[in-house]
């Protein structure tokens, strides 16, 4: 028996990054706790950005290594680089460390009791808790081998190392804790469960195929008659675990209310790069292992995209409250991937990898701007308070007006670009039928999209409201690279429009 | 390098000075913004700096003319390019200037008419304290103008188009504290946005038929289209000249616009703007060639708008609504021999520019006696000024016998082109216009005899003297201009018309008697007018207060009921309409609307209620999904 081949120089994006992850955990153990926030974030930062560059030095690679377990490849560098762009800017707000009077959006001890006396000592102390970062860098790697595998198992794995660290960040908010950690536990729980249905859906596609190599088991497909049952039942469970996991109706029940509790920068995060890696995964799946399946899993597409989109627009309508509202917004918008997702061919994969990147940034500048909004209880989520926003700093309500009319799809934002390229490659693929859906649905966004500009603008404040927190250096740089993503792909899509068709082909 | 085909002639590029015939329209935009959006200190220096722009074009414009003589006749149309504004597909639009015997004839006129007005207003608004808003809006005029006349695309004419439309709005209203100024400044906006309509609907069917709206685009294609499209094409180009040239049925607002100051109804409302709609008739001449239908169209709306406007003139009590309802009338006539066709577009602009030269003379006259009678308009409380204010009745007296159309004067030859040319064509639209030229005999004696003959009827304040030096030189050019000017334009070099012909064509259909008998003919109809003047209104004293009148008097001083079939047929139906509007859409349109929203509101609330908190229903909904997928995907299959 020979040892495995492994190519290094490809995978090398992911192994940087766990490695910086098993590094920030020595840092949390062996550097003295003065400096181990800054060491943490120099660290976290710093493998972004040599991970990225090595993404767009291999760019043009297409090849399947680790004995096949990853496929390195055109979608699979694209996520990954925007998951590690996105990661960077996430991170730049988790260091945010003026809104809290010298703390940051983190509990100081997690496993302190809510309101007990240990908390309230470590608050004084000023205690920061870093390992947030290694915690963070673990999940990054999961998200940047998630759409790249290629194979069932370490899919899995891929799926359970992006999830665990964010279960646990998800635990960790500074202010309203009991909120945040019944978030953790609700979004563990049913992690778990629907990690149970894909693990299952597994089971029974291997027991068909004899394999869980994608490749195996799309050339598979054709060849085993009457025992369809089996492999249909798994593609059925695996859809399930992977559309918990971007939020798709009815498995998005989780998503208002870990959005909410979560502390808002991980959020943002989760949003942002959990979507897209799952997403990845998704179109890899249905592509490659069971692409040959299509007529059959098809129609089981369209109705959850249609149903998410109808739960996501309507439901967001009667929220008061801004993560919650954004949170069923990010409902809508998987919704409208999955239009591209359902197309299946490379313009399909081409418009979602491109509304996937507009999203992301467009969301994560967005909850953003929500932790500058604040009152004497910290964030003021609370749709009442933001009135006359527009007002009092209408920088601030502008940019996340800008942000607003991008979900909305308005012409001139990277929104609007997402939209037309998804629905006309839909189009193309013959549903026409989603596409009206995604347009009315869209219109009905649209109205609680607008609903908060006109809160913000043409609304007397409120007289007791809060304040607009002036953020630091890392938090302005982060919302306006959102702010200038979210133009640039609205004026001049051109270029990255041009990288997602080039980029949009799956290697077997 | 030739560029395709105008008319019967090619256009080509040129170097040298047409290249800088952009500088034309820069000039008069420079100075619009330099007045409106510069410091109230340039007030200083308002005359200087207001009448420099115009003077410059009018520079460029003389300087383009004179190299346009030294080119051959067939080579005088030059196209130059600006730059491209947008393409979308095969649809692009350029911005670019057509400079070509037709354009550059306006542009003389523009700015050479514009500048000695501007030199007028300098004396003429003197005291006004807004004078330099007064100068930018002008000098914004003539860019918008020259703009219109210059252009080589309908797209373009069409920012030209509501650029003069912009500034005309302006003018009327400049004295806006004055109710009437606005009411009329938004009178006349209204009824320019129906002719509007009209001209942005057929550059949008250009759009459609030709794929193009430049001129090198649409005129060479126009021969092979269909006539519906050309009938309707020139149609709703009529009805956009009929808005801005006030002719037939949307002239209403003309009369009202004589709020303005007096300079901008002799530049504005007389001299350039109105007559843009024959430019544009002329200018259209291709798509008119396809489309008879619209030709008579054309034909009959200058004969009736010629009639009306001489009728109204008739019986005006205020001396510059008599000279709205002439120029209406003047008007009626270039549009009458532009609806002639070849035979008549030469006349057209013609009498196009002695009319401009003429006009303006007597606007400016009448301004001239408006600044020494206290802006008193009324001609029953003038009388006898001929003593005291010679300049002023020298000069306008040129400007009448060159209307009423006495030998050598300008109006005699251009209006005679197009009665002789009005005949040939057709009877009935000849005896029109020749009933026109005794009414116009008989409306403009009106005016000179009560304004500068007979008893004195002054206010009791008034202490009429002669206007300064400023505004009597550009009114003895304007004199001479309708003193020699027809002659001139008629005579000089090959003439007008051969000068045009490359633009316009040429047909000359023979008249059934010698041309000199039907001048005997039109002078004897035009004296017999002045003499029923003369016998009505020089012969025996005036009454201060207008009498009773006839019915036709009373129909006429109420422009013809212009405003009451407008009432009637537009504004009552438009707001029934809108009142039924606004009904259907708070009942109707918004119940829906609002019925809708409430509708996804409640599902909205129903649904939330799917979202409990509690991770056991989660878990539940979670489930049931995952079964119905189970069972979806094995149903797709198994039947």
């Amino acid at each position: 028996m020979t040892a495995p081949t492994i190519e290094y120089a490809e995978l090398l994006p992911m192994l940087i990054v766990f490695g910086a992850a098993v590094v920030g955990v020595l840092v949390e153990a062996f550097v003295p706790r003065r400096a181990r926030h800054a060491v943490q974030l120099g660290l976290a930062l710093a493998a972004l950005i040599a991970a990225f560059v090595q993404v767009v030095r291999l760019s043009g690679t297409e090849i399947v290594g680790a004995e096949g377990a990853v496929a390195v490849d055109g979608p699979a560098l694209f996520l990954q680089g925007a998951i590690l762009l996105l990661s960077a800017v996430s991170l730049l707000f988790f260091a945010e460390r003026r809104l809290e009077g010298g703390g940051d959006a983190f509990a100081p001890g997690a496993s302190s009791l809510p309101g007990s006396e240990a908390e309230r000592t470590l608050v004084a102390q000023r205690v920061l808790q870093s390992e947030v970062y290694p915690l963070t860098m673990f999940a990054v790697g999961g998200m940047l081998l998630f759409p790249a595998a290629n194979d069932l198992l370490a899919m899995f794995v891929a799926l359970e190392v992006l999830s665990l660290p964010l279960y646990l960040l998800a635990g960790m908010a500074r202010r309203r804790r009991l909120l945040s950690q019944e978030a953790a536990l609700k979004y563990f729980l049913l992690g778990a469960f629907s990690s149970a249905f894909f693990l299952f859906g597994m089971a029974l596609v291997y027991g068909f195929a004899g394999s869980v190599r994608l490749s195996d088991i799309d050339a598979t497909l054709g060849a085993r008659v009457g025992q369809e049952g089996l492999l249909l039942a798994g593609v059925g469970l695996i859809a399930v675990g992977l559309m918990f996991k971007v939020g798709a109706a009815p498995f998005h029940t989780w998503t208002p209310d870990v959005y909410q509790g979560a502390p808002t920068p991980v959020t943002g995060f989760m949003a942002a790069c959990t979507k897209i890696a799952a997403f990845g995964a998704m179109a890899r799946i249905f592509y490659v292992a069971f692409g040959g399946l299509r007529t059959d899993w098809q129609p089981m597409f369209w109705v959850i995209a249609i149903l998410t989109m109808v739960v996501g627009a309507v439901v967001a309508l009667t929220q008061n409250d801004v993560k919650r509202m954004l949170a069923y917004s990010s409902i809508a918008h998987a919704g409208f991937v999955l239009i591209g997702v359902v197309a299946a061919d490379e313009l399909g994969t081409a418009s979602v990898l491109f509304y996937l990147v507009a999203y992301g940034f467009a969301t994560v500048g967005a909850f953003a701007v929500v932790t500058l909004v604040r009152d004497a209880g910290g964030e003021a989520t609370h749709l009442a308070n933001w009135a006359g926003l527009g007002r009092r700093s209408p920088l601030v309500a502008g940019v996340f007006a800008l942000f607003l009319l991008a979900f909305a799809g308005i012409p001139l934002t990277s929104g609007f670009v997402g939209k037309l390229a998804v629905f006309s490659a839909a189009i193309d693929a013959g549903a026409v039928l989603l596409v009206i859906v995604g347009l009315v649905t869209s219109a009905i966004a649209a109205f609680f999209y607008v609903r908060v500009i006109v809160l913000m603008f043409f609304t007397e404040p409120a007289p007791e409201g809060p304040t607009v927190a002036v953020p630091s250096a890392g938090t302005t740089v982060g919302i306006a690279v959102g702010v200038a993503a979210t133009v640039a792909l609205g004026i001049l899509p051109g270029p990255v429009l041009d990288l997602a068709q080039q980029a949009a082909t799956f290697v077997r | 390098m030739t560029l395709g085909e105008i008319g019967e002639q090619t256009v080509s590029t040129a170097g040298g000075v047409f290249s800088a015939a952009w500088l034309l329209i820069v000039f008069p935009l420079i100075g619009a913004a330099a007045l409106l959006l510069g410091s109230r200190r340039l007030d200083r220096a308002y005359g200087v700096l207001g009448c420099m722009a115009p003077l410059a074009s009018f520079v460029v414009a003389a300087a383009l003319f004179v190299a346009m003589l030294g080119r051959e006749p067939e080579q005088r149309a030059i196209s130059v390019p600006l730059y491209d504004l947008f393409a979308v597909g095969d649809y692009q639009v350029g911005v670019g200037l057509l400079v070509d015997q037709l354009s550059i004839a306006f542009s003389l006129l523009i700015t050479g008419v514009g500048s000695l007005i501007h030199v007028y207003s300098i004396g003429y608004m003197a005291h006004d304290e807004n004078r330099q808003r007064f100068f930018g809006y002008l000098n914004l005029f003539v860019a918008a103008m020259l703009l219109l006349v210059l252009a080589d695309d309908y797209l373009v004419l069409y920012v030209g188009w509501e650029g003069v439309g912009l500034a005309s709005y302006l003018l009327i209203g400049f004295w806006q504290h004055k109710d009437s100024a606005a009411v009329a400044a938004k009178k006349a906006f209204v009824v320019n946005r129906v002719g509007d309509f009209g001209m942005s609907l057929a550059v949008m069917s250009m759009v459609v038929v030709f794929g193009t709206t430049a001129f090198a685009g649409v005129f060479p294609a126009a021969a092979d289209a269909s006539e519906g499209w050309l009938i309707a094409i020139g149609l709703l180009l009529l009805l956009g000249a009929c808005g801005k040239s006030a002719q037939f049925p949307l002239q209403s607002w003309l009369l009202d616009a004589m709020e303005g100051p007096t300079p901008v109804s002799a530049l504005i409302h007389a001299a350039t703007m109105v007559t843009a709609g024959v430019y544009l008739v002329v200018r259209s001449a291709a798509i008119y060639a396809g489309a008879e239908p619209a030709q008579t169209a054309v034909v009959v709306v200058g004969t009736i708008t010629a009639l009306m406007g001489a009728i109204i003139g008739c019986a005006k009590d205020d001396i510059k609504k008599a000279l709205a309802g002439s120029t209406m009338s003047q008007i009626g006539y270039m549009m009458l021999a532009a609806g002639l066709g070849p035979a008549g577009y030469a006349f057209a602009i013609f009498h196009l520019l002695t009319h401009g030269f003429f006009k303006a003379e007597l606007f400016l006259g009448a301004g001239s006696v408006m600044h020494g009678m206290n802006d008193e308009v009324d001609m029953r409380r003038y009388g006898g000024l001929r003593t005291v204010m010679r300049t002023t009745y020298v000069t306008f007296a040129a400007g009448y016998l060159a209307i009423i159309g006495i030998p050598p004067f300008a109006g005699f030859f251009s209006k005679d082109s197009i009665i002789e040319a009005a005949f040939a064509n057709n009877f009935v639209a000849g005896l029109g216009a020749l009933v026109g030229a005794g009414i116009t005999g008989f409306y403009m004696t009106r005016v000179m005899l009560m304004t500068f003959f007979g008893e004195r009827r002054w206010a009791p304040d008034a202490h009429p003297h002669e206007s300064p030096s400023v505004m009597t030189v550009p009114l003895w050019i304007l004199a001479g201009l309708s003193l020699v000017g027809g002659a001139a334009l008629l005579y000089v070099g090959g003439g007008i018309v051969q000068w045009l012909e490359p633009v316009t064509g040429e047909e000359h259909v023979e008249l059934g008697i010698p041309v000199w008998a039907m001048t005997l003919v039109i002078l004897a109809v035009v004296l017999v007018g002045v003499a029923v003047a003369w016998q009505i209104f020089g012969r025996q004293p005036l009454p201060v207060t207008a009498p009773a009148g006839s019915p036709v008097t009373v129909a006429a001083r109420r422009d013809l009921y212009g405003d009451a079939v407008n009432e009637a047929v537009f504004m009552r139906p438009g707001q029934y309409l809108t009142r039924s509007l606004v009904y259907v859409d708070n009942r109707g349109v918004d119940g829906a609307v609002v019925g809708t929203a409430s509708a996804v509101g409640q599902f909205s609330s129903r649904l939330r209620r799917w979202q409990t908190g509690f991770v056991r229903s989660y878990a539940l909904s979670m489930l049931a999904g995952a079964a119905v997928v189970v069972i979806a995907m094995l149903l797709v299959r198994l039947p």
